[in-house]
């Protein structure tokens, strides 16, 4: 493994030093990084540049095993460390189920052996995702995979007491609820947003209060059991507000949300493409101006991508009978960057906080979202903040086609990645070689 | 204009010159010789994804009194119900020439997608697509409001300025309401929708239309001078929990039209329903069968109506570009 | 629409005069009274005739040769003597030129079967405009003739077509354009020759 000299850059965004990398860990910071690189070391220029801890992604479907056609864990972990992420949970509605320590296991270990990013599988609350019975939460965390993060999500964990015993139950191994707020009746054959544009588009719509009716009755449980619950991609002005009320009352409770619910609104749908199809649906400018208030804030937790890749026949199609989502892992941080960081409401180190430390915390990942410091794991992120690109879904390292950004220039580019002191990303290209040469 | 995908794309040029040209169509129409040969050589394919006999009929008559050739895909039966998708079966028309694909579909936006993809490269006309829009079916209404309302005499040229229209039912899953609502509008019309509040859209306020959910203040207020019942669908009063209304009797007594409103109506107002009735439901058969009830004149007015839209989309050399109006500013 | 295209109904109405005036008001005037005794000698009086404008111009055209049918035989309806043919469903050029907006047919209650129809125009050119319009005659019924009265023969044809009855034989050049304003339409009676070779 090669030393690495990064020149001039600028940790979180604050002041400008050098940072050496070797041996898996930060190994300098500031003058003595030049006098302990040894010997021929990869030389970068930071000038200009921000290094931030790692990204870790709490909201990733990698679609394997069952949906290899769509992403693989090599091709979706690929796209992650190229979007400046070290860690991923990968949502378990997978075929099979990621519902036993079986599944999990096998995931770990194909994104351990992929080696781009380290793999968090993210176990299903119940069995085969069809909210009747828990699945075996105690078997995937004492797994290998060590599953801490518990979720059914695409569905609901809509039977109250179901979730009640949720929340206790993964208490015993400092496990959490990741839930996918949607009251099922008042989704059914849900397309898009119910509002104005639902309205006059005829597409049957999904309302706010479905999103918030869960939120509300799920932080009250999390209150009546001490448990600590996570809000998965919160998607409405009134769910901000009750996950600030919830804070208030000192439920630990977190939440995330997405990128594309802090940039794009339910106009979209106005020409039916399906590539602006997601569940939760995109909302109204009024939403995503509380969504971003709140992320600004801190009501909002985490930022996670909910990165959803399809082929390209469950979308190009008509927009009823298209899958929902869209990708998301190459372009988060940039979103990110133009929507909070280039309009003055989050600094690089609440970036850090928003899309590391903090979902590294929620889910219980040790050596990512570490602080910048000596001794420290090198799980870094390289980003160049003045770069503007054009998004170009081929070139994505992703094989979902289905970015909403498509055309789209976004700011922001990720330089480098860097996991345990390995290269990933280096000059904005994937290391292949690199990955071949350590697996 | 290159397709006919939403009322709510049509500016007032546009509809007036629909609704002139249907004027012309229907004329012919009255005549021993009916067939016209002015589509001769044109491939029309009516793409069915849904059933309706009536919509399908009256597009093929459409079609062929102006000499066009006429392919019926229906969904069932064919390719479509063995999986293929809306992708596959619109290049397969393509590969066989159609000039215009005359969609329905149970996806609102499904002609939408048909037209933006590149998929065909024939006009699209959107024969009705989930509980998005059915633009014809709004046509044929405006077309008989103008000639039962704005005469007497020679309509041409006319709008629908003044008029007042109630439109009465299942607003909420209706494509021909959202279809009138705006075509209406744009025409001058003033629009008054009345439904149970199950049955009216969140988001309607940003509707060109007002609101009522009572059906008996609207025709002592507003003196309307049409009234159009939508069909009611009996499967949408019946899953338990989820039903828009207690009953039909319920349904009935508040909101259809019987006898009694039918004497409470302006002496002038018409009666409109875009077919196939449930009587007894949103319709009394006093009031369907009654000399007001203009339904039967309404499909044939359909015929015009979509013999207009096919002339107009395909006659010309205009066809991929331009709109109605710019040419009708070029030959006026 | 493309001037370089044989149009026969050539509707742009311009302000100035950018071509050269071939038939003035009295000119015009002439011819039509002309014609109308030329349609009477030829068919005995006007007792069968049924003069069918074709839009836009020739039914104007038609209406002037009617009052000077009247003025000669009292006996005639203006109602009965006088129609309007449109032919645009049944022109074979309808794709070459942006959509057509659809005229007037408008037949004397007492129909076409044996009469003596006299298609009026304005121009005759290529001869499709009345290739179109005998079409149209023959679904509406069976006149016993059909005779072809056009204000201006410029030539040109492409189909074995003649008129009998014509105001002025105008030799043109292809590139030429022939515009007739008359009064009811543009405000004023005239005949113009515009562009061309030089």
């Amino acid at each position: 493994m090669r030393n690495y000299l990064l020149r001039d850059v600028s940790p979180l965004g604050d002041g400008t030093t050098d940072v050496l990398l070797a041996d898996g860990v930060i190994a300098a910071i500031g003058a003595d990084a030049e006098a302990k690189a040894g010997e021929n070391p990869v030389i970068i220029d930071g000038t200009g540049l921000v290094l931030l801890p790692g990204l870790v992604d709490l909201h990733t479907h990698l679609r394997e095993p069952g949906r290899e056609d769509a992403e693989t864990v090599r091709t979706g972990t690929r796209a992650a460390a190229m979007g400046g992420f070290t860690a991923v949970h990968a949502m378990a509605n997978t075929s099979p189920t990621q519902d036993t320590a079986g599944v999990v296991e096998q995931v770990w270990r194909l994104g351990r052996d992929a080696g781009w990013v380290d793999v968090r599988p993210v176990g299903a609350v119940t069995v085969g995702l069809e909210g009747e019975r828990l699945a075996e939460l105690g078997a995937m965390a004492e797994s290998a995979a060590a599953v801490r993060v518990f979720s059914d999500d695409g569905k609901c964990v809509y039977d109250p007491v179901l979730m009640r015993r949720a929340l206790e139950y993964v208490k015993a191994f400092d496990g959490v609820i990741a839930q996918h707020a949607q009251e099922p009746r008042l989704t059914e054959g849900a397309q898009m947003h119910e509002g104005v544009v639902s309205a006059e588009l005829g597409l049957p719509g999904w309302p706010a209060v479905a999103e918030e009716a869960i939120i509300a009755r799920d932080v009250l449980l999390a209150e009546h059991v001490g448990s600590r619950l996570h809000v998965c991609h919160l998607s409405t002005a009134g769910s901000v507000e009750i996950i600030r009320w919830a804070k208030s009352r000192g439920i630990d409770v977190t939440a995330e949300v997405t990128p594309h619910h802090l940039i794009l609104t339910d106009e979209l749908a106005r020409g039916y493409d399906p590539v602006f199809k997601v569940n939760p649906p995109l909302r109204t400018q009024r939403d995503v101006e509380a969504v971003r208030e709140g992320l600004a804030d801190g009501t909002i937790d985490i930022v996670a991508t909910d990165h959803a890749p399809h082929t390209r026949e469950d979308k190009d199609c008509e927009w009823g009978a298209a899958a929902f989502g869209m990708t998301g892992l190459e372009t988060a941080l940039s979103v990110v960057q133009e929507t909070m960081v280039d309009t003055g409401r989050l600094t690089w180190a609440d970036v850090a906080r928003v899309m590391s430390t903090a979902p590294a915390r929620i889910g219980r990942v040790s050596d990512h979202g570490r602080p910048i410091a000596v001794g420290e794991p090198a799980n870094l992120v390289l980003v160049d903040p003045a770069i503007r690109r054009v998004v170009v879904p081929e070139e994505q390292a992703t094989m979902g086609a289905n970015s909403p950004f498509r055309g789209r220039e976004l700011a922001g580019c990720v330089i480098a990645t860097w996991l345990r002191g390995r290269a990933t990303v280096m000059d904005g290209s994937a290391c292949d070689e690199s990955v071949v040469v350590s697996s | 204009m290159r397709h006919l995908l939403s009322t709510a794309d049509l500016s007032l040029a546009d509809a007036v010159r629909i609704l002139d040209t249907a004027g012309s169509m229907a004329a012919t129409q009255a005549r021993e010789i009916k067939k016209l040969p002015t589509l001769r050589g044109r491939t029309v394919v009516n793409l069915f994804f849904e059933d309706s006999t009536r919509t399908r009929i009256s597009f093929e008559t459409a079609a062929k009194r102006l000499s066009a050739d006429v392919i019926n895909f229906s969904a069932k039966g064919s390719s479509v119900s063995k999986g293929e998708s809306l992708k596959d079966t619109a290049l397969t028309l393509q590969a066989m020439g159609a000039d215009a694909v005359v969609i329905r579909h149970h996806a609102s936006g499904a002609p939408h997608t048909l037209a933006t993809n590149g998929w065909t490269h024939g006009s699209v006309i959107n024969a009705g697509d989930g509980m998005h829009q059915h633009p014809t079916q709004a046509l044929l209404d405006a077309y008989t409001l103008r000639r039962h309302l704005m005469g007497p005499g020679d309509v041409t040229g006319r709008d629908l300025a003044g008029l007042r229209v109630a439109i009465v039912g299942d607003v909420l899953h209706s494509r021909v309401a959202r279809s009138n609502v705006h075509l209406l509008h744009t025409l001058g019309a003033e629009v008054t929708l009345v439904a149970p509040p199950t049955l009216v859209p969140v988001g309607v306020g940003a509707w060109p239309a007002r609101v009522s959910y009572h059906l008996d203040a609207v025709i002592a207020d507003e003196k309307p001078d049409a009234v159009m019942m939508l069909r009611v669908q009996r499967e949408r009063m019946s899953s338990a929990g989820g039903g828009f209304f207690p009953s039909p009797l319920e349904y009935t007594r508040r909101y259809g039209l019987d006898a009694r409103r039918l004497d409470a109506l302006p002496d002038h107002a018409i009666v409109l329903h875009p077919g196939p009735m449930n009587r007894g439901l949103e319709i009394s058969a006093d009031a369907a069968d009654s000399p007001r009830a203009v339904i039967v004149e309404q499909v044939a007015n359909g015929v015009a109506v979509r013999m207009a839209v096919l002339y107009l989309l395909l006659a010309g050399s205009d066809a991929p570009a331009g709109t109605i109006s710019d040419e009708a500013k070029v030959n006026a | 629409m493309s001037p370089a295209v044989p149009t026969e109904n050539d509707e742009t109405v311009a302000d100035d005069d950018a071509g050269n005036v071939v038939l003035g008001a009295p000119e015009i005037a002439r011819a039509l009274t002309r014609i109308a005794h030329e349609i009477l000698e030829r068919n005995k009086g006007g007792a069968d005739v049924v003069l069918l404008g074709i839009p836009t111009r020739g039914l104007p055209l038609a209406r002037r040769l009617a009052e000077r049918l009247i003025a000669v035989e009292p006996g005639l309806h203006a109602s009965q003597l006088v129609g309007s043919l449109d032919v645009t469903m049944y022109r074979d050029d309808l794709a070459h030129h942006p959509t057509r907006t659809i005229g007037e047919t408008d037949i004397p209650g007492t129909g076409l079967d044996g009469k003596v129809v006299v298609l009026v125009d304005d121009v005759l050119y290529s001869g499709r405009t009345i290739r179109a319009a005998l079409d149209a005659i023959s679904d509406l019924g069976r006149p016993r003739a059909v005779q072809l009265a056009a204000l201006v023969d410029r030539g040109h044809r492409e189909l074995p077509i003649r008129a009998d009855y014509v105001g002025k034989n105008l030799p043109t050049s292809t590139g030429e354009r022939v515009r007739v304003l008359l009064q009811e339409c543009d405000g004023r009676d005239a005949v113009l020759i515009e562009g061309g070779a030089r």
